[in-house]
């Protein structure tokens, strides 16, 4: 319930913003800048949260910084989700050199912290939305290969990979359609967490100022904006940082109640 | 006469499977020689952690990797040495013509298919057998034949929904949906009770006088061997002990651990409140004992046992034995 109020809205907007902006985000009006929220005097209902200081509606700009934050979410879990859940799977189902290698390149990157990395790679790449996809496969994927390799160690030693074995299926029909499958929920709950950190990483690498930039529209990128005025328009960031607060509470408490779902230990009969 | 025409599918010569641990090398099956012809059935039965199920994982040269390795040895299935193919031809081998029964159908299953899809899967592996709907009407089909009720509808039931028996049934469904030469079964009561075992044996039997297949059954019950199978070879610590006909070796066992296990068997008419106990321990596989592996359980020991390792000596009434009793017999 409240992950879907959470995040149905920044999906809404992802997908279909454009129908619902009171303002074109990008329209500078210098004269109406930094005008207060609605509820604060000065205030107007044109604009609802008021303008930032080139006098842009940030009404209309949270939700076009929506459908970034969704974008890079969705690409970012999906690419390294996959990159991690092949690398994981090989690794636990063949074992030996190959499980060797790959794990220690895991080990070798878990030792760098996240941030650093990706300051790397976007400062490497160059700024933009591909270069932040990149940078969060590059950075989740380990995470992915850990769990799904334990995973896979463990189904490996159930019977009925066994029986596909005896019944004469081939290693990659085993892995596909025996393993996988008993991997989807494991997979899912990942997946979903990480939604949250993704959303993290875009917007700390935006706020630092080596991720999106102007004139993109982007909740970090409000931020990093706005932090200037924080005295005197403390609208500007506060409301880009809510949005992101209640993405990425949203999507984990999603992930909490999909992995409850999912463990039988958990569910009540 | 009737053993004559019979055609060899498996003869299996001296196979040995080590373990190579950092303890040091399990001898898990350590020379073991066997045949098994059409239409008949193998007991290899003997107590656990002997070699049974080592044994025929060889058979399928599916042993549990990295550690276990088939070190030496022959298995020639219908002519052919099964441990000169190659990785992919054994894979086609595999529930085509030789085919596997597990021991735990409770978790041999795939929780995540239902019942129609896992009985369809060796028919899916059939090479130019993709026209759906006769696959659907072949595990249909095949469901039938090991006698489970309206298998149409319990298609799309998952394994959860299946009882122990019934589930025991659909991996016996799976195991012969591809007509195969040789079929193993590895202790495939154990987890069933009493009542169902005995259905369960006796659908083996029926499906064994349908197709002529070979059966090697493995268990450590002896009941089991008596009920289902032709000829019976006894294992202890990695070899075989004693080999025969069921009867022979169930009326005149030539070893001393077949007796033991014979006396060990409940019986009707014994008085006796407690069950016959063979003394001590299975070996260590890791610190066999010298000479004979049994000698330190043996209640007939002689000089010799403690020294070497005795060879086969054929039994009076047909098999043998590796006992060096039968020696002394010989000689005199």
């Amino acid at each position: 319930m409240i992950p879907t109020l959470c995040l149905l809205p920044v999906v809404v907007c992802g997908l279909f913003g454009p129908l619902f902006y009171p303002h074109d985000p990008t329209l500078m009006n210098l004269e109406g800048a930094l005008k207060p929220p609605v509820f604060l005097s000065g205030g107007n209902f044109s604009y609802l949260l008021g303008t930032d200081h080139m006098g842009r509606d940030l009404f209309s700009r949270l939700i076009e910084g929506a459908r970034i934050s969704l974008i890079i979410a969705v690409f970012g879990v999906f690419f390294s989700g996959f990159v991690g859940c092949l690398l994981g799977v090989l690794a636990g189902y063949f074992g030996k050199k190959l499980d060797e290698v790959i794990m220690r390149i895991v080990d070798a990157q878990m030792a760098i912290p996240a941030i650093l990395l990706s300051i790397l790679l976007a400062t490497v790449l160059g700024a933009g939305v591909t270069t932040i996809i990149i940078a969060i496969s590059v950075v989740f994927w380990t995470g992915y290969a850990r769990v799904i390799r334990g995973e896979t160690l463990s189904l490996k030693q159930r019977d009925f990979i066994t029986l596909a074995r005896v019944t004469g299926c081939s290693r990659a029909r085993i892995i596909m359609k025996h393993v996988l499958p008993n991997l989807v929920s494991t997979i899912t709950v990942l997946a979903t967490l990480q939604i949250g950190s993704a959303i993290l990483i875009e917007a700390s690498l935006t706020f630092l100022g080596v991720g999106l930039q102007p004139p993109a529209t982007a909740w970090g990128l409000m931020i990093s904006e706005g932090r200037a005025y924080l005295a005197t328009a403390w609208w500007i960031p506060t409301f880009a940082g809510l949005a992101i607060l209640v993405t990425v509470l949203g999507a984990n408490l999603l992930g909490d109640w999909l992995r409850d779902k999912f463990d039988p230990k958990l569910r009540q009969l | 006469m009737d053993l004559m025409t019979k055609k060899r599918i498996l003869s299996v010569e001296d196979l040995k499977t080590y373990f190579f641990t950092r303890a040091g090398v399990i001898k898990a099956v350590d020379g073991v020689s066997f045949t098994v012809d059409e239409g008949e059935s193998l007991g290899i039965a003997g107590e656990s952690g002997c070699g049974k199920s080592i044994t025929c994982l060889s058979l399928v040269r599916l042993v549990p990797q990295p550690a276990g390795r088939i070190v030496s040895g022959k298995i020639l299935f219908e002519g052919q040495d099964i441990l000169t193919k190659k990785e992919e031809e054994m894979r086609q081998w595999r529930g085509k013509v030789i085919a596997m029964i597990l021991q735990d159908p409770l978790t041999s299953l795939n929780p995540c298919f239902t019942i129609g899809n896992q009985v369809s899967e060796p028919f899916k592996l059939e090479k130019g057998n993709d026209q759906r709907k006769n696959i659907k009407q072949q595990a249909i089909d095949v469901l039938r034949s090991v006698k489970i009720p309206i298998p149409e509808r319990r298609m799309n039931d998952y394994p959860f929904q299946f009882s122990g028996g019934m589930r025991q049934r659909v991996l016996a469904a799976i195991a012969i949906a591809r007509n195969p030469r040789l079929l193993i079964a590895d202790e495939p009561t154990t987890s069933l009770d009493v009542t169902i075992q005995d259905q369960f044996l006796r659908l083996l039997k029926d499906m064994q006088k349908q197709t002529n297949m070979g059966l090697v059954m493995i268990t450590h019950d002896m009941g089991i061997v008596a009920e289902t199978c032709d000829r019976v070879a006894i294992m202890y610590a990695g070899r075989i002990v004693e080999s025969g006909t069921v009867q022979r070796v169930f009326l005149n066992p030539a070893h001393p651990y077949t007796e033991a296990l014979m006396e060990a068997l409940p019986k009707m008419e014994s008085k006796s409140k407690t069950l016959f106990q063979i003394k001590g321990e299975p070996p260590n596989l890791l610190q066999l004992p010298a000479g004979c592996s049994f000698w330190p359980r043996c209640h007939k020991v002689i000089d010799i046992c403690r020294i070497e390792y005795p060879p086969l000596f054929p039994v009076t009434n047909g098999g043998e034995a590796s006992c060096w009793l039968l020696q002394k017999n010989k000689d005199k």
